[in-house]
């Protein structure tokens, strides 16, 4: 054991004596998150919208205001007639126009279903899912203030999706995305990386010829690179608590430990990338395009995955961080236990039983 | 003492290694002398237990390099082409990485790597990245030395690195050989072949003679003159339009000449250069170098 | 090598940087069609005092002329009158042999009608011409070298620098490569080179042995040999280095 416990020391020092790899590992998780933190929470802000109220009441008047004082929204226009919706949101005056049907605040006091039609400029769909979300939440949260949760007339039809995230924060989407992409990155790619430099240099031909075995070279570069990366999701989770509020409501311990399962994951993949790639350059090019590319694409982070086309839909179910994102969601955001994610968790159990495997089948003994 | 048996191997459709026969005794400082691609670093791959032969079999101390793999990988010490070494670790830390990665201590195994690695304890703070190559050199022998090897195989440990330091690695491959251990080392240096117990020089995959240094020398079979004139490029041009030339090479300032016989007729050459108005022409008469017999063999 | 005038011409040239003077007030002349052998151990000073008088770095004082030209002031004009020839070749292996050629060539400032009929004469001298579309990846290292050489005096120079050009070909490449160079040397070109084979400097017409930012020894091979009574250019080199 004493060979191993050397091969890992070692790893150790690569990695503090290497600023770039330091840098990578410590300085990119934090500017990730903040960057995606900031930029979203100011995505959405003074979006231009018309209401056309054809019911002009208490409950139409109220709403409007929650909307316009939200700061999300800034009222362009009010429409006149239901022909003049189409043109404005042509012309991209307006990216999103509300519409009360006459009578509304009475057919929301009889406990009749009152309706408010939302029709929103869907050429960059993105924008337009999160404004309809915001409006959706606003109107929502406002009969909830009205009527209490139990009476609640269903004005619209609200999306799950933001229905308990009540301050309506983009980065609560974003945190969970940003823990997958940067755990998926820094655990392969690392661990790639740092095997193929073992190549290129030539001690691997070196490492091979002593009796230290295929299986000890494998988790001797993995241990070193599980402790950082988790000390990495405490960081990122962390951050999304007390710099952007975001709460964990679910068990803490089971986060943690589903961002150890996938941290394993991520980190049989870079095994398996370094089998292929016989220097730092293609490892790294196999990491990012391989792995990055899907993970913020495919994975449902930046572009929902309902709204992909069929087949990239199915193309999502083999991509690992599509399942952690979902775990982390229901535990930080939904409080969920392990009852509502046992899915999620065997799926990524067996991937990264499959990949383990493949890794160390892979892992040759020989040079060729 | 190392055996090997009928290896070919192939990557592709190149034939690296055509059915090698060698057999190196124990105790032996024994040279592999060949250019680059000539098959040096696939054969000691395959003693390494890193390649598998196509066909054929080789023997370290009676293990096979093929089944016995884990056996050979403790009974031998491997430095591979490039000095392999961790930049990013100082001397010392590359040398108790290895010592435990073969189970063993510094301390343990000092008494033989004590002269080596003396001429290196005053950097051993020093990364390994900013030492010079022929400290890097030491420093790489020591690592492949320090679990006391019984088998040494040195992949052309003095490539890229100055004369002094050559010399100073070849003063410590003696200290080596006197511990009893067997060094098999390859070299592009054909100087450097005297200084082995046996060679063998190899091109394109074959041995094409293994036999001692000086019966190799002894072996060359015509005459040879070595010649000067005042315009070398034009005495080794006109040499080789000599009919009766058969090689003609530069040696430095001398220009190494041999005839298609065995026999030379300096007096017939000394005519033709003159008549070719070359002035200070010298001729003398030498003995073949081991330079001189390994390129008639190449040839 | 018959001619005495001077092509390059070094006086008192000295490099430091910061505390550590890499060459120490280097003195020596360079002659037309001369085969200049400039050896050293690692870090002796060689390949920063070839970057001076390539023109690809500043002294901090002494003079040095090459081609004529003053290595301060005017290094436009020393880079035109330099051939430079590394270890590694120098050479693109995505591109064929053609291609190389007219790259390089194209660099220096050939053009048109004039850049074509020189990289054919070029691949005609080489006896390449059914490679003239071979990708350099494909090509043995032996030509490669050759290769590169040519290419280094595709703008005809007046000297060209060898930084260690033998290294990773073999005995009998090698001894062609300096066929080629005893050729161009006894056509007037100036040939300054590096070597770590001791017994490739026996091929210069004079050598010049660095220690430590000096020049401790400069003289013809046979001259430095009876000096210190040594056998060949390697012992020399040994008792100089110890």
């Amino acid at each position: 054991m004493n060979s191993f416990a050397g091969f890992v020391k070692k790893e150790f020092l690569h990695i503090f004596r290497d600023p770039r790899t330091l840098l990578i590992l410590f300085g990119m998780p934090v500017a990730q998150i903040m960057i995606f933190g900031y930029v979203i929470t100011n995505e959405i802000k003074d979006i231009p919208i018309a209401i056309f109220d054809q019911a002009k009441d208490r409950a139409s008047r109220e709403i409007s205001n929650k909307l316009v004082s939200s700061g999300y929204f800034s009222l362009k226009m009010n429409l006149n007639s239901i022909k003049e919706v189409e043109p404005v949101l042509r012309q991209g005056e307006v990216k999103e126009v509300i519409v009360f049907e006459p009578d509304f605040n009475n057919k929301m006091e009889s406990g009749n279903k009152g309706t408010v039609q939302l029709l929103t400029d869907a050429s960059d769909p993105n924008t337009a899912n999160l404004i309809v979300s915001y409006t959706s939440g606003i109107i929502r949260d406002y009969a909830l203030s009205r009527y209490g949760s139990e009476k609640m007339p269903s004005l619209i039809e609200p999306k799950i999706r933001m229905m308990y995230n009540q301050d309506l924060k983009g980065v609560f989407m974003f945190v969970p995305g940003t823990m997958a992409l940067i755990l998926m990155l820094i655990s392969a790619m690392m661990t790639s990386i740092s095997i193929s430099r073992e190549k290129e240099l030539g001690t691997m031909e070196v490492l091979m010829v002593s009796p230290i075995k295929p299986f000890q070279i494998v988790v001797g570069k993995l241990i070193p690179y599980i402790v950082l990366s988790f000390i990495n999701a405490v960081v990122i989770i962390a951050l999304g608590t007390f710099v952007f509020g975001l709460p964990v409501r679910g068990s803490l311990i089971l986060l943690l430990l589903e961002s150890l399962l996938f941290i394993s994951l991520a980190l049989s993949l870079g095994i398996l990338i370094s089998t292929v790639s016989n220097s730092q350059m293609v490892a790294m090019f196999i990491s990012l395009i391989g792995l990055m590319l899907p993970t913020i694409l495919l994975s449902g982070f930046i572009y929902p995955i309902e709204n992909m086309p069929l087949i990239l839909q199915w193309i999502s179910n083999i991509m690992p961080p599509k399942w952690y994102i979902i775990i982390v969601k229901d535990i930080m955001i939904k409080g969920e236990g392990l009852r509502f994610v046992w899915k999620e968790t065997l799926i990524m159990l067996g991937m990264t039983l499959f990949f383990m495997l493949a890794a160390i089948k892979r892992f040759k003994i020989r040079l060729e | 003492m190392i055996l090997i048996e009928n290896i070919s191997k192939s990557f592709g459709k190149r034939l690296a290694l055509d059915s090698i026969d060698l057999s190196v005794k124990d105790n032996e400082l024994f040279g592999l002398i060949g250019p680059d691609g000539s098959g040096k670093t696939t054969l000691f791959r395959i003693l390494c237990s890193l390649l598998l032969p196509d066909s054929g079999k080789a023997l370290l101390n009676n293990h096979d390099v093929v089944k016995d793999y884990n056996k050979i990988r403790r009974i031998i010490g491997y430095m591979p082409g490039r000095f392999s070494l961790y930049n990013d670790l100082s001397v010392e830390e590359n040398l108790n990485f290895f010592a435990r990665v073969f189970g063993t201590s510094i301390k343990k195994n000092y008494g033989l790597i004590k002269d080596i690695y003396k001429r290196l304890e005053p950097f051993k703070d020093r990364r390994a990245g900013n030492l010079s190559g022929g400290m890097k050199q030491k420093l790489a022998l020591s690592c492949a030395l320090i679990h006391r090897p019984e088998i040494l195989i040195l992949d052309e440990p003095t490539t890229g690195v100055d004369a002094v330091s050559r010399k100073e690695f070849w003063e410590m491959l003696s200290g080596i050989i006197e511990q009893g251990i067997t060094i098999m080392v390859s070299t592009p240096y054909m100087d450097e072949a005297v200084l082995c117990n046996r060679v063998a020089l190899m091109q394109e995959g074959r041995l094409l003679r293994v036999d001692s240094p000086q019966a190799i020398i002894d072996a060359y079979p015509k005459d040879i003159i070595a010649l000067r004139a005042d315009d070398m490029y034009r005495l080794v041009m006109d040499l080789r339009d000599f009919p009766q030339a058969d090689s003609v090479l530069l040696f430095g300032q001398e220009v190494h000449y041999s005839g298609k016989g065995k026999n030379i007729d300096r007096d017939a050459i000394r005519k033709y250069l003159e008549d070719k108005e070359h002035k200070d022409i010298q001729i003398n008469t030498i003995s073949a170098g081991i330079e001189d017999s390994f390129l008639q063999l190449m040839a | 090598m018959n001619s005495k005038e001077k092509v390059i011409e070094v006086r008192g040239l000295t490099k430091k940087f910061g505390n550590f003077t890499a060459i120490d007030r280097l003195d020596f002349d360079v002659f037309k069609g001369e085969i200049f052998g400039f050896l050293g151990a690692n870090g002796a000073g060689k390949t920063t005092a070839i970057k001076i008088l390539c023109g690809l770095l500043h002294p901090s004082s002494g003079k040095a002329s090459v081609a004529g030209y003053d290595v301060y002031k005017q290094t436009e004009s020393v880079k035109r009158s330099i051939g430079y020839m590394s270890q590694r070749f120098s050479l693109y292996e995505d591109l064929s042999l053609y291609e190389n050629i007219r790259f390089y060539g194209g660099i220096y400032g050939l053009r048109g009608k004039f850049l074509k009929e020189r990289s054919n004469d070029m691949i005609a001298r080489l006896g390449l011409e059914k490679e003239k579309k071979t990708l350099i990846a494909d090509m043995p290292p032996g030509w490669k070298q050759k290769i590169a050489f040519s290419i280094a005096l595709i703008h005809e120079p007046k000297i060209v620098f060898l930084d260690e050009p033998t290294g990773g070909v073999d005995p009998i490449t090698r001894r062609q490569f300096w066929d080629l160079i005893y050729e161009v040397a006894s056509k007037g070109l100036t040939v300054f080179v590096t070597t770590h084979y001791m017994d490739e400097a026996e091929y210069c017409n004079r050598l010049s042995i660095m220690d430590e930012g000096k020049i401790v020894a400069l003289d013809s091979p046979d001259r430095l040999k009876s000096e210190y009574s040594a056998k060949d250019i390697n012992e020399v080199f040994v008792k100089i280095a110890r």
